[in-house]
């Protein structure tokens, strides 16, 4: 047996204390973004949404779920910084029903009467992604009253894949369920009508193309809410209802059970290491990264507080020394980690382009643990072959066919972001630490770059440079790329799936591991040709 | 005392189950005689069949049809060439012609020779042989033939209150008190269907009910060779519905120069019938000491359910003496020799509610640990054992024995505290709180003791203590959760990484008595939980600081802070959880206090249209009666069906008025619990 890792980290410290407490104070503002969602639509809305005895979406979820079990929500914070509702008025998420693990898509009626906003949209998308690439089946808590019209414009045209991609779902063989608990209307009402299996809710489901004044406008025909779309209707009549509910708990009694017979495997190999928890203590992850991305830390500090045992075996531990590589496992699920321990240069992009094909020969997922400012500049080492070192880097990252999980606990700058398997590689899933900053450059260096490029042209023009406009600028443009490279800015931009607690990694990670392992885990061999 | 015997026989078959065929088979062993059990198909994995040397399948499991069937137990005892037969108490302890056969058989009967039986046997004529012995009987009279005027005319001169009991009867069965002349026709008709179900004779006969007298009764030993000696009194005046529940040597009542007139008394009937072995005559005490009157009523001519009272104190093994005698050894003491030391109480647990009229509780006995303060456990079952509706509901005895009557008292309910029983409710709570309640410490207990003290029946754990109990079994459950979470069981309970609501669990009080109990939970790491108890609004947080599961038991150990704690100081609670995978219901034991707890079911079943109302079988059994049919208009509290579990009769009536639609159940059904009777529909016509 091996000893405790060498950690040089001394919880009793005041630098520990003062990076806990650093990422305490950004974790709490996350929380406190967070906290809102509680209120859904605020406490008018709640209140008569109660007083029609209706339960709220977090309630429906919460009866959907197995007891006690997790629940990973996804996106909370979509929309945050921007004109829509923080959440979208979507609560979406992996937990386990009749022990399968879903995807489940549950609107809040509560917030603007459930409609959807273009973050509702993007968020409906990346739900159904995720359920189609990790063969998640889905199961969708409907009761919206459709599009946001003053935003249509920005809904109308995006909003359409949602249904095609509920179909493309059952077509590819994962199953599909919706439960319709008040409006599904026009449009919406092709969510339970692509779905695999329907349950209604007797005096709840309102689900009809055109509704009474559209009919009366359309047809002249005079036709009430029940006869048009009602539950009953539908299980009796249109068939559109599977079965019938009596009340929403029925409806999730039935959606339960509905579940419970798809008779579900996941494809892929599942656990096979022992899940014996980290030698250190996942708590002092909030000590451990630099609130400010400027001040590098050891990123194994992370992997000895995350992997089963503490047990990290490194791959070309001497060589490109500042991208950290191996193999460990996570919550029994064996993975390969690549973890940034400073910028990227031409010896830390050939090995982890090395171990990105290893790991696909041994179909073993990969962590990409992001801390990275970007590959190196300069003379020497664009001589030395930098561009094509990294090509390889992100020719693997790209090519790459074994589930992804993308951790951001500091910067990612440049194109360090894509090598590392960022948003736009497909990962399975990305999720980032409070403290986590991304851009194309770090503010201060952006800024720079503009004021030299600013400089240069002046000069060449033969223009006097304004010195005081150029530290205005500079300061503008500093302050604009900081609040645009939060990790509140990307989370509500979707350009992660959640900001995580650090104290959770362990336990995300390994949900994440897990849903992945719903679908097939294979490697590849084939990728694009390496420019050597 | 205990003379050593030379039995005329090597091997004795006991005729009886539960914890009584256990009693004599130890000491049997003991005299190193081999030992043989008989069983019913109820009864195949029962504890007195696995302590035996031998078993022997009697037939199914109705008692008629096995512990009754005479020709069946001989059978066994020659099949299994025992040369002994020990009745034990009830089923054929008390038929005449039973040990005829039994000697006639060429067997050893261990018990009173038949005659002696015949002359107690009968109630009216028992009476007859205590007055010609000069012991004093209360009046009565014989309720013969089939017409309800004339019992009503042969009760007149007993009066009112009357007891209308077996003539064949004991142990209470066939009981039933009349206060108004009205209700003697029921009654006796009750009495006799259940004193032929339990004798095989229906005769009964009316007696002078003493509402607040005692009931004593002396323990008497007479061997074959002319010696007889009394073992003082039993005081068993704590009794439910002439069940006696609580008993205990000497009575708090009974001086010695009263001890002395009640035990020549008893001793002079015994002589004046040639009894043999050991029996008791059960007296009824009116006041105490000297100027107390007693009355005879009956005399057992068997082995009592309370005899281990009177060993304590009396340091004697009735058994033994039984054995002896039976293999024709003279006692070898006599009353000069007997000198009885402290005291000794008894208290016997029942499978069954007190809160809920005595219904009996039957199912898999999940656990049963009595606790470590010293205490004699006579149990019929072990931990495992599965409780049946076939039998008496009786589980077992604890006796403590003490210098003093209150050391004793103290040290029973201690014991009776730490059991802990998880499967079936009991009756110890109860128990108790009888043995704690000062009008029985004061030694005032008389028969009417149980009725008047109706709030001992609710007796259970304080609200501190239920309240520590359902967080406990609310934890219990999640844990268990998540042990059986394949997936995601390496994630904490209920993470969130959005925080929501605190999950909660719903517990109904099995006894229906009091509202739900919800608790609200938060599990946090290392253990760490915070729980509010609704709707008593009690908070407490702290640690599962340990935990493991044996069976369907979860082990517990829970440090506690209650909601007010300011100084931080944890109470260490060792809690034990077990859930019947059956029927979800829980128990819960901590530092002697169990609670029995059902959790509310997540989901409501709406399946097709229900299935009408109606009443249901509170309990497994055998229809005996039905008395509605058809088209009746019936009104709330209208009796529609009397069933039988148990041994004791519950009649079914209906909850509302209504009109019956179908009867579903016929005289003579075996019904399941929760089954539908009658179905009604319900409103006036």
């Amino acid at each position: 047996m091996r000893g405790a890792p060498p950690t040089t980290i001394d919880t009793g410290s005041a630098e520990f204390a003062e990076r806990r407490a650093g990422m305490q104070t950004l974790l709490d503002d996350v929380l406190a973004a967070q906290a809102v969602l509680a209120e859904g639509g605020g406490a008018k809305y709640v209140d008569r949404h109660r007083q029609r005895g209706k339960l709220l979406v977090r309630e429906r979820v919460e009866l959907l779920l197995d007891r006690d079990t997790p629940f990973l929500e996804l996106s909370p914070l979509a929309g945050w910084g921007t004109d829509d509702p923080v959440g979208g008025g979507l609560v979406v998420g992996i937990g386990q029903i009749e022990g399968v693990e879903c995807l489940v898509s549950a609107n809040d009626p509560t917030v603007r009467g459930g409609t959807s906003s273009p973050t509702t949209i993007a968020k409906t998308l990346r739900a159904q992604e995720v359920a189609r690439v990790n063969r998640l089946p889905l199961v969708n808590l409907t009761e919206s009253g459709g599009a946001d019209l003053p935003r249509q414009a920005d809904i109308f045209v995006p909003g359409g894949a949602a249904f095609r991609n509920l179909t493309r779902l059952s077509a590819e063989g994962v199953p599909t369920v919706t439960l319709v608990f008040g409006s599904s209307t026009a449009g919406g009402a092709y969510v339970p009508g692509m779905s695999d299996h329907t349950v209604f809710v007797q005096g709840g489901a309102k689900v009809f193309l055109g509704g009474p004044p559209l009919v009366k406008m359309a047809i002249d025909e005079d036709a009430d809410e029940e006869t048009l779309g009602g539950a009953e209707m539908h299980a009796r009549r249109s068939g559109l209802a599977d079965a019938l509910a009596v009340d929403e708990h029925d409806a999730l009694r039935l959606g339960r059970r509905l579940v419970a017979r798809l008779h579900w495997r996941k494809a892929g190999p599942g656990p096979s290491e022992p899940a014996d928890p980290p030698l250190l203590d996942p708590d002092e992850l909030l000590g451990v990264a630099s609130p400010d991305v400027r001040v590098p830390f050891e990123v194994r500090e992370i992997l000895w507080r995350v992997l089963d045992g503490s047990r990290f075996e490194e791959f070309k531990p001497l060589y490109g020394t500042q991208l950290v590589c191996g193999w460990g496992s996570i919550c029994g699920f064996p993975v390969g980690v690549l973890a940034n321990n400073g910028i990227l240069f031409s010896e830390e992009s050939q090995k982890g382009a090395q171990f990105i094909q290893l790991c696909n020969r041994r179909d073993l997922p990969l962590v990409f643990v992001q801390n990275i400012t970007g590959f190196m500049v300069g003379t020497r080492y664009e001589q030395g072959g930098i561009i094509k070192h990294g090509s390889m880097l992100i020719n693997a990252v790209s090519n790459s066919t074994v589930p992804h999980l993308t951790l951001m606990v500091g910067a990612s700058y440049g194109a360090g972001n894509y090598g590392m398997s960022g948003r736009a590689y497909d990962p399975r899933f990305v999720f980032s630490w409070p403290n986590h900053r991304i851009a194309v450059m770090g503010p201060r260096q952006l800024a720079g770059v503009l004021s030299i490029v600013q400089r240069q042209a002046a000069e060449r023009a033969g223009r006097p440079y304004d010195e005081e406009a150029d530290a205005a600028m500079r300061t503008l443009v500093e302050t604009q790329i900081e609040g645009e490279s939060t990790a509140l800015f990307a989370t509500g931009r979707l350009w992660d799936d959640g900001i995580i607690d650090p104290r959770d990694t362990r336990t995300v990670l390994g949900l994440t591991l897990s849903a992945a392992h719903s679908a097939p885990v294979q490697g590849t061999s084939s990728f694009g040709v390496f420019r050597m | 005392m205990n003379p050593a015997p030379l039995p005329s026989y090597t091997s004795v078959l006991v005729a009886n189950r539960g914890e009584i065929a256990r009693r004599v088979i130890r000491t049997a062993r003991e005299l190193g005689l081999g030992t043989v059990a008989v069983y019913s198909d109820a009864d195949r994995d029962a504890a007195h069949v696995r302590d035996a040397d031998a078993a022997v399948r009697l037939g199914p499991a109705p008692a008629g049809a096995s512990y009754l069937d005479v020709d069946r137990i001989l059978a066994a005892a020659r099949a299994s060439g025992a040369q002994a037969v020990h009745p034990g108490y009830g089923f054929l302890s008390e038929r005449a012609d039973v040990a005829r056969a039994v000697v006639d058989a060429g067997l050893v009967w261990i018990g009173p020779p038949a005659d002696a039986i015949a002359a107690m046997g009968d109630k009216v004529a028992a009476k007859a042989e205590a007055r010609a012995a000069g012991v004093p009987v209360l009046p009565e009279a014989v309720l013969d033939g089939d017409d309800p005027t004339g019992w009503r005319e042969a009760a007149e001169p007993v009066g009112y209150p009357l007891l209308v009991k077996a003539a064949a009867g004991g142990g209470g069965r066939g009981m039933r008190l009349v206060t108004r002349p009205e209700d003697l026709p029921e009654a006796v008709a009750a009495a006799r269907r259940e004193a032929q179900a339990a004798f095989g004779d229906g005769t009964v006969f009316a007696e002078r009910f003493v509402r607040s007298g005692r009931h004593v009764e002396i323990q008497v030993v007479a061997d074959r060779h002319g010696a007889v000696v009394h073992l003082g009194e039993r005081d068993c005046s704590v009794q439910r519905r002439h069940q006696k529940i609580v008993e205990e040597a000497p009575s708090p009542a009974v001086t010695p120069d009263l001890r002395r007139r009640l035990g020549s008394a008893a001793v002079e009937l015994a002589r004046r019938i040639g009894y043999e072995g050991v029996g008791t005559v059960e007296l009824l005490l009116e006041g105490t000491g000297d100027d107390a009157r007693f009355w005879f009523l009956e005399m057992n001519t068997r082995l009592q359910v309370e005899h281990p009272v009177t060993e304590a104190v009396w340091r004697v093994d009735l058994v033994r003496l039984q054995l002896a005698v039976a293999a024709g050894e003279p006692l070898g003491f006599d009353q000069d020799d007997l000198a009885a030391q402290g005291h000794a109480v008894e208290a016997r647990i029942y499978a069954e509610d007190p809160t809920r009229d005595w219904l009996p509780s039957t199912g898999a006995l999940l656990r049963w640990r009595p606790g470590p303060t010293p205490a004699r456990w006579d149990s019929g079952v072990e931990e495992g054992d599965e409780v049946s509706p076939h039998y008496d509901p009786m589980l077992a005895k604890a006796i403590a024995h003490a210098g003093t009557r209150e050391e004793a008292a103290a040290r029973l309910a201690r014991a009776l505290d730490e059991l802990e029983v998880h499967g079936v409710r009991t009756n110890r709570d109860l128990l108790t709180a009888v043995l704690r309640e000062p009008s029985f410490l004061a030694g005032e207990a008389t028969t009417a003791f149980l009725d008047d003290a109706t709030h001992l029946r609710a007796s259970g754990p304080d609200g501190a203590t239920t309240a520590r109990h359902a967080v406990a079994a609310t934890l219990a459950g999640v844990l268990d959760r998540r042990g059986e979470d394949a997936l995601s069981g390496f994630a904490p309970p209920g993470w969130r990484n959005v925080a929501g609501d605190a999950p909660h669990t719903t517990w109904h009080d099995p006894n229906g008595a009091t509202e739900p109990t919800t608790v609200r939970y938060r599990l946090e790491a290392r253990g760490g939980f915070r729980a509010v108890v609704e709707p008593s609004g009690v908070e407490l947080h702290g640690r599962v600081a340990g935990t493991h599961r044996t069976g369907p038991t979860r082990h517990l150990e829970l440090e506690v802070h209650d909601g007010d704690d300011a100084v931080g100081v944890a109470t260490r609670l060792r809690c034990t959880c077990t859930t019947d995978p059956a029927t979800g219901a829980t128990w819960v034991s901590s530092h002697g206090a169990t609670t029995a707890w059902q959790e509310a079911p997540r989901f409501t079943e709406h399946g097709a249209a229900g299935a009408g109302g109606g009443p249901l079988a509170p309990v497994p059994g055998r229809v005996v009666r039905v008395a509605t049919q058809v088209g009746d208009h019936v009104e709330a509290g209208q009796t529609l069906v009397v069933l039988e579990a148990m041994k004791v009769e519950h009649r079914i009536a209906a909850a509302e008025p209504g009109t019956v639609v179908a009867v579903l159940v016929a005289e003579g059904d075996t019904v399941e619990a929760h089954q539908l009777l009658v179905r009604l529909e319900e409103g006036a016509p």
